[in-house]
């Protein structure tokens, strides 16, 4: 009930992209495409579940002047290990993440989930508040890259609903990822009544 | 278990294991996966060289780099027993660098090119990869490089739509391959 509990605080009450706003970068810059907002969502949960356990476990062995110092070394050595692997073994999704892969190590909601829960908490209510704050990142991402997707090039997944030359191409660049996730906010804000 | 205090020593040592142990994790992963990422750019190459060469399994004899005044690689001239493939670079594309990898057949006429490093925009750049094959708007397959411009420079090339400053990097790195692959005959 407990872990339920942390699953639904980090999905729905303190979902980081609709409620906490963290991590706008990656969620703007990542999501012209649903199949890139979900890849993101899902390098960053793998991050944080790693490091939300990590630093619940090594939380009272490091001393709080030092922390995040500490707490920097152990997600950025998490990161680029991720990214090794994703170098060699899914090269394809690398190719379009690459340049966004490193930015994870300044996601603030890894190191605002190290201070604010993993920090206070034992490992294994850590590794499920990083699996619902992970789970609230990657459907927020999917659902906005599904958006982009959809009205910039008229597909979803790339699997073709009308032709692209139809599309409104602003919802494919910055901007429209500035009005898609404003809408996409207040939408889900009004549904959900958060 | 209790907080360790902030004292010096403390703060040193904790530090410096924490640094030490990431060292030690990231020097063992990369152990691991070198070879694989090695295995994955080679098959990129190699895949992208049948392709523009339109065959199977062209087997790389040779290569020649040439750098430009800065000491960054500008081309490569892959010459397999199948013919010759130039990769060229153009830095200058919309999002930073546009490499491109030309097959070119023995008259020096285009056979097929294919992108191996693009930052360019999704959705609108990004198509270079289409647009300029046989069945694109602006096919240069067939054609001589060298002096190939787009058609708002004067050029008989169609630019991609919305995206002249992607079709004048990508003009110029078939252009420098094409001067790399002259340069080799």
């Amino acid at each position: 009930m407990k872990y339920l509990k942390i699953l639904y605080n980090g999905l729905v009450k303190e979902n980081p992209t609709f409620v906490l706003l963290l991590g706008m970068c990656p969620t703007l810059g990542t999501t012209s495409s649903a199949i890139n907002g979900m890849s993101m969502g899902l390098a960053t949960m793998a991050v944080l579940i790693a490091s939300n356990f990590i630093i619940s476990l090594i939380k009272n062995l490091v001393p709080d002047m030092v922390r995040i110092p500490s707490y920097v070394v152990v997600i950025a050595s998490l990161v680029t290990v991720l990214q090794m692997f994703m170098q060699a073994f899914t090269p394809e999704i690398y190719k379009t993440l690459g340049l966004f892969i490193p930015l994870i190590v300044v996601n603030c909601i890894i190191l605002g989930r190290a201070e604010a829960f993993a920090a206070k908490h034992g490992p294994g209510e850590s590794i499920f508040d990083g699996i619902g704050i992970g789970l609230g990142f990657t459907i927020a991402l999917t659902m906005l890259g599904a958006i982009r997707e959809l009205l910039g090039t008229g597909r979803i997944f790339g699997a073709e609903l009308y032709s692209d030359t139809y599309g409104m191409l602003v919802f494919v660049l910055a901007p429209g990822a500035f009005i898609a996730l404003g809408y996409l906010i207040a939408i889900v804000k009004q549904t959900l009544k958060i | 278990m209790k907080k360790l205090q902030s004292t010096l020593p403390n703060m040193l040592i904790v530090l410096t294991v924490i640094a030490v142990v990431a060292a030690a994790a990231l020097a063992y992963v990369n152990s691991v996966t070198a070879k694989p990422i090695k295995e994955n750019e080679k098959k990129t190459l190699a895949e992208g060289i049948d392709a523009v060469l339109g065959v199977q399994g062209a087997h790389v004899e040779s290569t020649d780099t040439i750098k430009d005044e800065k000491g960054r690689v500008a081309s490569i001239l892959y010459q397999t027993d199948k013919g010759i493939a130039v990769q060229a670079v153009d830095h200058k594309g919309f999002g930073g660098d546009l490499v491109v990898l030309v097959g070119f057949a023995d008259d020096g006429s285009i056979k097929g090119y294919t992108i191996l490093e693009t930052h360019e925009t999704p959705g609108l750049g990004s198509k270079a990869d289409k647009w300029f094959q046989a069945d694109g708007k602006g096919n240069v397959i067939g054609r001589q490089a060298g002096e190939l411009t787009v058609s708002k420079d004067g050029g008989d090339v169609d630019a991609i739509t919305a995206s002249t400053i992607t079709s004048r990097a990508f003009l110029r790195a078939v252009n420098a391959a094409h001067a790399t692959y002259s340069e080799h005959e």
